[in-house]
């Protein structure tokens, strides 16, 4: 049985007046790779960017509920947002590499923390882009703006960005909805490697990818959880109907 | 057949009303391009009267230090320029560097701390600075920076302190409002993307939009300068006039601007005094084309990188 790492209980989320979110109770295990799936607008990435704190940044927004993080709750008074985000990682939908070398990228975590040293800042940027199924391609030219790497590399930049703070868990927002489908599927390939050493989170919009790499699957739909179970069973045999509609393509 | 034939070959009424749009942007566009071109060559024309018609050697201008058109050594007016040449670089980089960790502190305010604010009240207020006649920042300079000066630093108050006081609450909605655009350029998910690895937002914005931004502050620098280098009013009410080399901030001094509009109605055309004068503008003239130049520059590096 696995463990559980993060559980949600009765999130509520508004914008303003609008509930975007109506009380979604959802537990994530520890390695394993859990795909959240719904049709646009339906509350996914909202959720996700709930579990880092992400949504603190925009106005008027009230949340309620309980995150239990590992015992404890994320959204208590004294917890500290800054370490939480180191513990609970980010990728986002587009790629979004600073400005700067690939090393810059990939050692900003490490270094907004605090590390100096040149020998652990090396390793660690080697051992995190090797993670992320990029050094190969990037190995000769750390010093070269991240920028101007291909989408897909940025990607997997971003990715390796996210690894070098070696953080807990790592949510993905629709990592590779910008890119192409070779991109994609090293992307993923890269997801079921790091679920060895991560806990993943990602919203998608590919049912496909949900079924080719998640262990857990929660289908949203307008700001409601309407199920979350295992992969197989939310594909083969989900147990609400507007499960079985959204996966047959009936709507989304 | 015929009917479709000849619509095709007749240019028709959109067409025409096309060809006639272009052509009016055209006149506008080589109207104007003729204009500045009349500027250049009027004004060049002038100014180098004092070099070739006066016989005034182009580095005793550039590097003498008394000016006095109207006295003649050994056959050549005394027409130093370095005073003012000084006086009007040594304001413009002291007013611009005073202003810039403002801008950049009251731009950051708008675009990342309290971007609330900074649009319903910081907006407005930077757009009444700007809207101000220099004439009236001249005259508030006049009765109260050159006083104040006067209490503190000792001296007349009149010169290039005052000026850089003057020119730094000219100079600072102008750099303002550019870096304000330079940081609202810098994406979104940059940021989003630093916080998300832990970092404060202090951090976030030392190391990520501050650095992203560098272009685009640079011109908003550069932008400042050009507008210090060319204010002619109020600098001319604050700093003295007294064309002489500044042995000190609170000396009075003189600028290329000043000089400039206190001598320009005294003069007649056509006399040494007058062409120097010219020259005066010229070298205002070139300065700007430099100001724009690096602008260019650096847009076109900023490009590069993104």
């Amino acid at each position: 049985m696995a463990n559980t790492i993060l559980k949600t209980k009765d999130v509520k989320l508004k914008y303003g007046d609008f509930e975007a979110l109506h009380g979604i109770d959802l537990s994530f295990n520890e390695n394993e790779i859990t795909a959240l799936i719904g049709p646009s607008g339906c509350g996914k990435s909202t959720f996700l960017r709930c579990l880092n704190r992400m949504n603190d940044l925009i106005d008027g927004v009230t949340i309620t509920g309980e995150f239990d993080y590992r015992g404890k709750d994320v959204y208590a008074e004294d917890y500290d947002i800054v370490e939480l985000r180191k513990q609970i990682g980010m990728v986002f939908q587009q790629p979004n590499p600073f400005p700067m070398s690939i090393y810059d990228n990939v050692a900003y975590g490490l270094r907004v923390a605090g590390v100096r040293d040149k020998e652990t800042l090396d390793e660690a940027v080697q051992t995190s882009l090797k993670q992320a199924a990029i050094w190969d391609e990037v190995k000769d030219k750390l010093d070269k703006s991240a920028l101007a790497l291909s989408g897909g590399q940025q990607q997997r930049v971003c990715i390796a960005r996210a690894l070098a703070v070696s953080p807990d868990i790592i949510l993905l927002d629709e990592p590779t909805s910008a890119l192409d489908p070779h991109s994609s599927r090293q992307i993923e390939a890269t997801l079921l490697q790091l679920k060895e050493k991560y806990t993943i989170i990602t919203v998608t919009h590919n049912l496909q990818q949900a079924a080719r790499i998640a262990d857990r699957t929660a289908f949203f739909l307008q700001g409601d959880l309407i199920e979350a179970d295992d992969t197989k069973n939310i594909f083969m045999n989900p147990a609400h109907k507007e499960t079985s509609d959204f996966i047959t393509g009936r709507f989304g | 057949m015929d009917k479709i034939r000849e619509s095709l070959l007749k240019p028709s009424r959109t067409s025409k009303l096309e060809r006639r749009g272009k052509l009016i942007s055209l006149v506008s566009l080589s109207s104007i391009c003729l204009v500045v071109i009349a500027i250049f060559i009027f004004i060049a024309f002038r100014g180098l009267a004092t070099f070739t018609s006066d016989h005034v050697s182009l580095v005793d201008f550039v590097t003498g230090t008394v000016w006095n058109p109207d006295v003649e050594v050994n056959g050549q007016p005394l027409v130093g320029a370095l005073p003012m040449i000084t006086g009007s670089f040594l304001i413009t980089i002291l007013a611009t560097a005073l202003a810039l960790p403002f801008a950049i502190g009251t731009a950051l305010m708008m675009t990342d701390i309290t971007p609330k604010m900074g649009t319903k009240i910081l907006q407005p207020v930077l757009e009444l600075l700007v809207g101000i006649p220099s004439v009236v920042y001249g005259f508030v300079g006049l009765t109260v920076v050159v006083p104040f000066i006067r209490d503190v630093f000792g001296g007349s108050g009149f010169g290039i302190l005052a000026g850089t006081f003057v020119l730094f609450v000219m100079v600072l909605p102008t750099v303002t409002s550019m870096t304000v655009d330079a940081l609202r350029s810098v994406p979104k998910n940059y940021r989003s993307a630093s916080l998300a690895l832990g970092a404060t937002r202090w951090q976030t914005i030392y190391k990520v939009v501050l650095r992203a931004a560098t272009p685009g502050i640079l011109t908003a620098i550069v932008f400042g300068m050009a507008r210090a280098f060319g204010e002619a009013l109020a600098v001319q009410m604050v700093v003295g006039n007294a064309a002489l080399m500044p042995s000190s901030l609170v000396a009075p001094a003189s600028t290329l601007t000043s000089v400039l509009t206190t001598g320009i109605g005294n003069t007649v055309l056509g006399t040494v005094q007058n062409d120097a004068l010219w020259s005066l503008a010229l070298i205002l003239l070139l300065m700007s084309l430099t100001f724009n130049l690096v602008i260019h520059f650096i847009a076109k590096r900023g490009e590069l990188k993104q």
